[in-house]
């Protein structure tokens, strides 16, 4: 088929990809540093986008701008979804830390559907409307049939707070201590690296970049309900699987070929069998390299 | 002496015949309902009942019908078709002449075989599979309800007809009622000359996005998209669409035809065209029928409710003009004879579908559905 339809699929992948990115961006940096699958982090994602539903319908009778109102809302997202982040490292891991992995993994499951129905209950078991908060920029108008001002915003916004993230992790002595606490954590408290204080900070970024994510896809597709977590969370944990789980550039790398697999799978062949590409191109990574595209291989695992 | 004897014992015996059929003409008319009165589909059955047992109070307080009482034999088949058959049977033994049910498809298709056999006439007022009246194999089978396809058939028609678009792309959620519903667009696009199916796809429900389906429909250059599925991943695709700008006409069926559509798609579900069941609140007869059963229950009613009351309607009425309740005769009343019930004036086809009841199309204006006539 044409060029232009290649282009658009492609964008589209894109798209699809920076928003796994953000959410698998969590799961990533907490499985590096603590081997834990943190699986409550879709709903952390879904709170996320909750909040900023919430923020946003109040501050939309001040009639301020809506560009305004999307930041607004995005930061309180980001604090919110960020406390709830703390909250659950606190209340449902850090007391498992020297428990065996299945206790904390099973402690993650259970924080998943405490969220979920804890959303269901406080909210409401319908789709909300989610308002169009991203207006369509005038400059894209030549291209607008391609590439749409929402998935714009998408990927200027995920390449920003990638970049930021690569600063934070190379260039800071938070990043140092993080990167120390995940090669061996033992040895880096022997060091003086206070780690409970380092895991909070990174539930807290993993958590941010999560609401972030679902501010921006509820903008995108103009509706959430208590669900839209898990199913978002399965595909970017996916993701940061392909990618080599507890890699960060790795994480980002499998989004975005999970994000194109899929769109070029429907666009090129069928919609029908959409998630069957996607774990088809799965398989084939792990069995040539089972630790994942950017992963590190290691050798003793049980 | 002989002679006596036996004229005595012909007259002794001809009392009995005379007074067995007296007695058989003076009783109650006995009319079956079958249906789930237990179990996990209890729910569907018992508005039937309900219905049945409210029709028949009213007819019998009027005096009944050709002078005689009706009585309801309710039988329970738990909605499965190895219950059905023996419930069937229950009510043949019975002595019903007619039967207002089953329920469930699978359960109706199980108990029509018997039914058949003994000369029976069913109306089913849930009932939607296709095969039951299209197949041809039970000729006693009535219902009033649309069909499976039925809905499909409105939609197609009137993409075709009304709205005169022919290059056509079918979605579906891979559900069953989404994709049995594309499915049978589907078929009625490809037998028509006039369309073109350009697309045929199903969608992942729940996905964060779909512009790939998106860019696959705008490059397959449909002018119209039929979906078949519900209103979340619908409002999702109407309003990805509307985004890019794409002036594609978006139609659906009733899974969509539903407020949180609207309140969920907002000012992109405007234009957009749902079927849904013929809107018969403003019937009369529903409005009577709907009090009397709050009257009488004290609860607004369940499920096929006001289509368990037409088919008992129905099926008193042939009784009533066809003077008895010879087989033959009920059935070409039931085909013939226009009967007034909560879903309008109604008498059913020759396969045994109701004429006149279906489906409809609406069409989101300023924020509401709004029946297209």
């Amino acid at each position: 088929m044409d060029l232009s339809y290649f282009f658009e699929l492609f964008l589209g992948g894109m798209t699809r990809g920076s928003i796994y990115a953000l959410i698998a961006l969590g799961y990533t940096m907490v499985y590096g540093i603590i081997k834990l699958i943190n699986f409550a982090h879709g709903e952390i994602y879904m709170i996320g986008a909750f909040t900023a539903l919430i923020i946003s319908s109040v501050l939309g009778f001040t009639g301020m701008n809506s560009i305004l109102i999307l930041v607004i809302s995005g930061v309180l997202a980001i604090f919110f979804s960020a406390a709830y982040g703390a909250t659950m490292e606190k209340i449902a891991y850090k007391p498992l830390r020297q428990a065996p992995r299945l206790s904390a993994l099973i402690s993650a499951i259970g924080m998943s559907m405490f969220l979920q129905n804890y959303v269901l209950l406080a909210q409401t078991p319908d789709f909300l409307p989610f308002p169009a908060l991203i207006p369509d920029f005038k400059f894209l108008k030549p291209i607008e049939k391609i590439l749409s001002s929402t998935q714009l915003v998408i990927l200027v916004t995920t390449a920003v707070v990638m970049i930021l993230l690569t600063i934070l992790i190379k260039f800071t002595r938070t990043g140092k201590a993080m990167r120390a606490t995940s090669q061996d954590a033992k040895m880096a408290q022997l060091l003086g690296i206070n780690i409970n204080r380092v895991i909070t900070i990174t539930f807290i970024i993993g958590s941010a970049t999560a609401a972030i994510g679902g501010v921006l896809i509820s903008s995108h597709t103009g509706q959430l309900n208590y669900y839209i977590g898990f199913i978002a969370g399965i595909k970017a944990f996916v993701a940061a699987v392909l990618g080599g789980i507890g890699s960060i550039p790795g994480a980002v790398l499998g989004s975005f070929v999970l994000g194109w697999t899929e769109s070029f799978g429907t666009g090129y062949v069928s919609s029908d069998y959409e998630d069957v590409f996607a774990f088809i191109f799965l398989l084939i990574i792990l069995i040539f390299r089972p630790s994942g595209i950017l992963g590190r291989s290691q050798n003793d695992k049980v | 002496m002989k002679k006596a004897i036996i004229i005595a014992l012909v007259l002794v015996l001809s009392v009995f015949v005379i007074t067995g059929c007296a007695k058989k003409n003076a009783g109650p008319i006995k009319i079956g309902v079958a249906g789930p009165q237990s179990g996990d589909l209890a729910s569907y059955g018992i508005p039937t009942a309900k219905a049945a047992q409210i029709v028949v109070d009213e007819v019998n307080a009027a005096g009944g019908v050709l002078g005689r009482q009706i009585e309801l034999v309710v039988e329970d088949d738990v909605c499965k078709p190895e219950v059905a058959t023996n419930t069937a049977s229950k009510l043949v033994g019975e002595g019903v002449v007619g039967v207002i049910g089953h329920i469930c498809s699978g359960a109706t298709k199980a108990a029509m075989g018997t039914y058949n056999e003994s000369k029976i006439p069913a109306i089913s007022p849930s009932a939607t599979n296709p095969a039951l009246t299209q197949s041809g194999d039970y000729p006693n089978f009535f219902r009033t309800i649309a069909s499976d396809d039925a809905q499909a058939r409105t939609e197609v028609d009137f993409v075709l007809d009304t709205l005169g678009l022919t290059k056509i792309a079918v979605l579906h959620d891979k559900g069953d009622y989404g994709k049995g519903l594309a499915e049978f667009a589907k078929s009625f696009l490809e037998a028509d000359s006039r369309a073109e199916v350009v697309l045929f796809e199903g969608i992942t429900p729940g996905a964060v996005d779909y512009s790939a389906v998106i860019n696959k429909i705008k490059s397959s250059g449909a002018q119209a998209v039929i979906f078949g599925g519900y209103h979340p991943e619908a409002s999702k695709i109407v309003g990805q669409m509307k985004k890019r700008k794409m002036d594609v006409v978006f139609v659906s069926d009733d899974g969509v035809k539903d407020d949180t559509f609207i309140k969920v798609a907002g000012e992109y579900a405007e234009g957009v065209y749902a079927s849904g069941p013929k809107d018969t609140a403003a019937n009369p007869l529903a409005k009577k029928y709907e009090k009397a059963h709050q009257d009488k229950f004290g609860e607004d009613p369940g499920p096929f409710y006001q289509n368990a009351v037409a088919a008992t309607l129905a099926m008193i009425n042939a009784i009533k003009v066809a003077g008895s309740t010879d087989y033959d005769a009920v059935t070409n009343a039931l085909r013939t004879s226009l009967v007034d019930t909560p879903l309008g004036k109604i008498k059913f086809d020759d396969r045994g579908d109701a004429i006149g009841v279906g489906f409809a199309m609406y069409q989101v204006q300023n924020g509401v559905y709004v029946e297209l006539k």
